[in-house]
């Protein structure tokens, strides 16, 4: 059994024949091909695989960012592919927080406003400069994204991401458009909040070595999920090569 | 504590930041819907000032409801017409014409000469005193004069002036100048264009003024005011019957006053324009709005993805954008409404001064400032609503992705010789055109509204000149008119013919007349003229001359479109003078007269209607202009000369009525519509700049000169801008059909001009507009950061 099985009761996600197929007849892409899964809570999970694998559409609809053409997706005890939009804006609010590669910071709005703009819709929130503080970055909370370095600015994506303590953190290539040493500091950030917070995290990423800090890593290829593996010892962020 | 930007939501600091960066192109929008709203705002504003300065003045002043001239009526009639049922109150007055000898001038000027009640204040048709004093009581030699000819003429309170009344010369000393609602327009008779150096009205005791006339203890003149509600048809019937024996030359209404006629058409010319062309305005500034705000929201799909990410609702994003939306609708709407109150103001200062109001009632139309502000915010938000509910139908992950590449493949077919001609920047513009033709042909449309809006504009500055080009050297092409006291024997025309240096004589004969038609009627005269007019002539909408028949008359198209007739009608004519006889007459042709509205009908057989013949009221004259001075001086000392009046002074007054009142507004509208017509331009570049910078910065990495890939963005800008010129041409043409249409009213009417230079300049600045607006753009382009460029939608 994983170290961490005694968090929790129920699994955060389920999913059964989950496929999503983009475009139709001969122009169909499908992205996912029937995936089953079962996440506990608490995990911190890499999704691995190389591009167009499927690991981004799967975690945009477990993120309820997009919708499966067909299968089943559980959250708890919420069915996500049975829900209305509305819904699933409201399910995003309350119980998912979003980093993305490129960190799609509001260019108009402060490190400290990009993470209230999370805070000020959410019903438990952090403090945004603790938020920051989280993350290193509370001495620069009043510069604007273009005065960040892209490692600060995805540090800032994160803090705004777990400000709302949302149950569940997706992480879409977070480190992909950084350099090691960057990437490494944004890892460690991840990496204590699962730990500190119990966040469930959702990473996909192309950096292989990335897997060894995670509880479980799988490997997706061709719109299917090809192995699950659990990692018995986990290396800490400072201590995987890239 | 907690800051003063903390007590706005990160959204709304949001707001104000994407505003802020945004500040140009939100200032052309507001601007340009701005002013559609000011014009709204100004043009009803100015056209109630108008009307309710002078119902004010009207009432303030007691202006009779009805004129009822007569030759001689003793003071007893007045009973008589008192008892009038419906009648208020009735005044007698005698009133005459008179000539006013002028320094400087050889032929003397003519006036009109009104009493003064005997005692205490008129109870009807009240003047306004100016400056100096009332004549003293039997002080038979004091005057007032009316203030806008004493201004036109430098003369003040003290001045003497020379008059011949009754044939008798008369003179007088100015005590005072006066202002009356009954001339606010002054108009020598026989003429169509008011001006206040040429007319004159004195003011002075009824005793001497009836002494001068012959008309002790008698009036010619007898001034109603109605009960409210009274039938003024019926007074005026009776009041005709009981004047009849005493010469009664026909009672009218206030309607038919000359100085009410013009001033009415005036703010009912005003009224259409108002009507008509500030809507026009404000709905090319709301298409743009429309178009930008729809771009400008587009540009923020990523965004607005991110935040449905986030869990914000549909709702709370749409209440974010509409904020947007609306501040830049509304603070235009607002500063376009301001500006409008303020404009007016000072509009409505410069039509007091030029109409002689001795006062002004602002009046605002609160219609114009609830159409104004939801016109501009519907199209600001159909603008913006139109595009947010394509994205909330994207999955947020989709549009949060920026949008795949456009699939440019359809377009991959050009042909061989486009291939050849074309290098890749050149494809570049043309496949997009191509490929997006939706976007392109709106931008294109968008800056064929403004041009359509200059190509209008110019038209009608083109349309005034053209109407008095028209009038003065085609259609009239004498150099003077004579006018005769009364219908005299046409003898006079070979004297006239018979004086050095007058070149060429043609008769006219005018007779006022009532002209009815089903049920329209129309008060105005009949102009009798040599069958083939060499020098005053009836011309078709060809400019070819039409010859006037023995039988039947020639309306002009103005007068026709008041009666709603056409040739084969016959038009009922009660002609107002001499035997005042009722004819049936046909119409035979409709004639393209630009000033005035007159019936034309051939000099012999008009008289023979009258049963007068071989009258003349009037001549028309070309003259050598050497041996001007010799020639009036002469017709001055010929009998029965009322006066004469140069074709050029004419024209100038004519040109002043059009360029200070009602007709001045083309300017102001001329203006706007060169500014509007930037501001479309400039906001088409600023799009086309905002969507493809990113395109742009990759240029100029992989190589590209600063100057190529300024031309792929020009190149689309200056080819959306080719787009529109033909487009703009053809709205052009409709939208100086309806502006001209709304300038003109029965006092003069502006012809359609759709001319190759009015679409040339209309053109040429919407191609500078554009060249500018690629300019302001290119300098922005040239200092771009690459790198940034590409990792940021900046």
């Amino acid at each position: 059994m994983p170290q961490h099985a005694d968090r929790t009761a129920l699994p955060a996600f389920r999913t059964e024949g989950l496929t999503k197929t983009y475009g139709t007849g001969a122009a169909a892409v499908h992205a996912l091909r029937g995936v089953d899964l079962d996440l506990p809570a608490g995990e911190l999970v890499v999704l691995l695989g190389p591009s167009g694998s499927g690991k981004s559409t799967l975690l945009n609809i477990l993120g309820g960012l997009d919708r499966a053409s067909s299968g089943v997706a559980h959250f708890r005890d919420l069915e996500l592919t049975a829900m209305s939009d509305r819904a699933l804006t409201r399910y995003r609010r309350a119980h998912i927080g979003f980093v993305f590669q490129f960190y799609n910071l509001m260019p108009s709005l402060t490190a400290e406003e990009n993470v209230e703009l999370v805070t000020e819709i959410s019903e438990t929130p952090m403090d945004p400069a603790h938020a920051l503080d989280l993350v290193g970055l509370g001495s620069r909370r009043h510069h604007f994204p273009a005065q960040l370095s892209g490692g600060e600015q995805q540090r800032v994506a994160i803090a705004r991401a777990i400000a709302k303590q949302p149950d569940v953190l997706f992480c879409d290539e977070p480190t992909g458009a950084l350099d090691s040493a960057t990437g490494r500091a944004v890892l460690s950030v991840l990496r204590d909040v699962n730990d500190r917070l119990g966040t469930t995290i959702l990473m996909v990423t192309h950096a292989a070595a990335t897997a060894a800090m995670a509880h479980r890593v799988i490997h997706f290829a061709d719109g299917a999920i090809r192995d699950t593996e659990l990692n018995a010892s986990r290396l800490s962020p400072e201590e995987i090569e890239w | 504590m907690v800051s003063p930007a903390h007590l706005l939501s990160p959204l709304d600091r949001k707001l104000l930041r994407d505003l802020w960066r945004i500040k140009g192109q939100a200032a052309a929008i507001a601007t340009v819907i701005g002013l559609g709203v000011l014009m709204l705002v100004m043009m009803t504003g100015l056209v109630n000032t108008l009307d309710e300065t002078r119902a004010a003045y009207y009432d303030r002043y007691r202006l009779a409801d009805v004129f009822a001239p007569v030759e001689r009526a003793s003071d007893r009639m007045l009973e008589r017409l008192a008892e009038i049922p419906g009648v208020r109150a009735v005044e007698g007055r005698v009133t005459g014409q008179a000539l006013i000898d002028v320094e400087g001038e050889i032929i003397p000027v003519r006036a009109r000469a009104v009493s003064l009640p005997a005692s205490g204040a008129a109870r009807l048709n009240d003047i306004f005193l100016a400056a100096g004093r009332m004549p003293g009581p039997g002080r038979d030699e004091e005057v007032l004069l009316l203030k806008g000819f004493a201004d036109a003429r430098g003369l003040r309170p003290g001045d003497r002036l020379s008059a011949t009344m009754n044939g008798a010369r008369h003179s007088f000393r100015v005590t005072g100048l006066a202002q009356s609602p009954e001339f606010l327009y002054t108009t020598a008779p026989g003429e169509i264009v008011p001006d206040d150096a040429r007319f004159a009205v004195i003011w002075m005791n009824r005793e001497g003024l009836g002494a001068a006339y012959d008309l002790e203890g008698a009036f010619n003149e007898a001034l109603i005011a109605l009960e409210t509600g009274a039938n003024e048809a019926a007074v005026i019937d009776a009041v005709d019957r009981i004047l009849k024996p005493r010469g009664g030359l026909g009672a009218f209404g206030l309607v038919d006053l000359p100085s009410n006629f013009f001033i009415s058409e005036e703010i009912r010319g005003g009224r259409k324009n108002a009507v008509f062309v500030p809507p026009i305005f404000l709905g090319v500034s709301a298409f743009l709005l429309y178009i930008v705000v729809n771009r400008i929201v587009q540009a923020e799909r990523e965004e607005i993805g991110l935040l449905k990410a986030f869990g914000y609702s549909d709702t709370e994003v749409s209440v974010h954008y509409l904020k947007l939306m609306l501040t830049i609708a509304l603070v235009g709407a607002a500063a376009g409404a301001l500006g409008g109150i303020a404009a007016g103001r000072a509009m409505a200062g410069l039509y007091q001064e030029y109409y002689k109001f001795p006062f002004l009632v602002f009046e605002l139309d609160p219609k114009s400032f609830v159409t104004g502000f939801a016109t501009s915010v519907i199209a600001a938000c159909a603008g913006g609503f139109g595009v947010l509910r394509g994205v909330f139908r994207l999955a947020p992950a989709e549009a949060m992705r920026p949008p795949a590449p456009a699939d440019f493949s359809g377009t991959g077919r050009m042909g061989a010789l486009a291939r050849r001609l074309l290098d890749q920047p050149g494809r570049m513009v043309l496949r997009r055109l191509e490929r997006q033709p939706g976007r392109m042909f709106g931008a294109a449309i968008g800056i064929a509204a403004g041009m359509a809006l200059s190509v209008g504009m110019i038209g009608v500055q083109a349309g005034f000149a053209r109407a008095i080009e028209l009038s003065f050297t085609v259609l009239d092409r004498s150099d003077a008119q004579v006018t005769f006291t009364h219908a005299m024997s046409d003898k006079v025309i070979y004297e006239l013919g018979r004086v050095p240096g007058i070149l060429e004589v043609e008769p006219i004969r005018v007779a006022p007349v009532v002209f009815r038609h089903d049920f329209h009627e129309h008060r105005g005269a009949i102009n009798g003229q040599s069958a083939e007019a060499r020098l005053a002539r009836a011309m078709d909408s060809e400019q070819r001359p039409l010859s006037l028949p023995e039988e039947g008359m020639v309306l002009s198209s103005t007068l026709a479109g008041i009666l709603d007739a056409a040739p084969g009608d016959r038009i009922t004519a009660e002609i107002r003078e001499g035997r005042r006889p009722v004819l049936e007459i046909p119409v035979v042709a409709v004639a393209d007269a630009l000033m005035g509205s007159p019936a034309y009908m051939d000099i012999d057989a008009l008289d023979r209607a009258l049963k007068e013949p071989g009258r003349v009221s009037g001549a028309y004259l070309r003259i050598d202009s050497d041996q001007a001075g010799n020639i009036f001086r002469a017709v001055r000392d010929m009998p029965g000369v009322a006066g004469i009046a140069l074709k050029a002074d004419m024209r100038e007054s004519i040109q002043t009525m059009m360029d200070s009142g009602m007709g001045a507004m083309r300017f102001i509208m001329l203006g706007i519509a060169g500014i509007v017509t930037f501001g479309i331009v400039y906001n088409a570049a600023r799009i086309a700049y905002a969507e493809r910078a990113r395109d742009l910065a990759s240029l100029r990495v992989i190589g590209f000169s600063r100057a190529e890939a300024a031309f792929v963005l020009l190149g689309e800008l200056g080819l959306i801008a080719l787009i529109a010129l033909p487009l703009g041409a053809a709205g052009g043409f409709g939208m100086a059909a309806l502006i001209s249409a709304a300038f003109s009213t029965e006092v003069y009417s502006i012809p359609l001009m759709f001319d190759a230079q009015s679409v040339a300049t209309a053109a040429v600045a919407v191609l500078v507009a554009a060249a500018v607006s690629g300019w302001l753009v290119k300098r922005d382009l040239d200092r771009i950061e690459l790198v940034s460029a590409l990792k940021t939608r900046e």
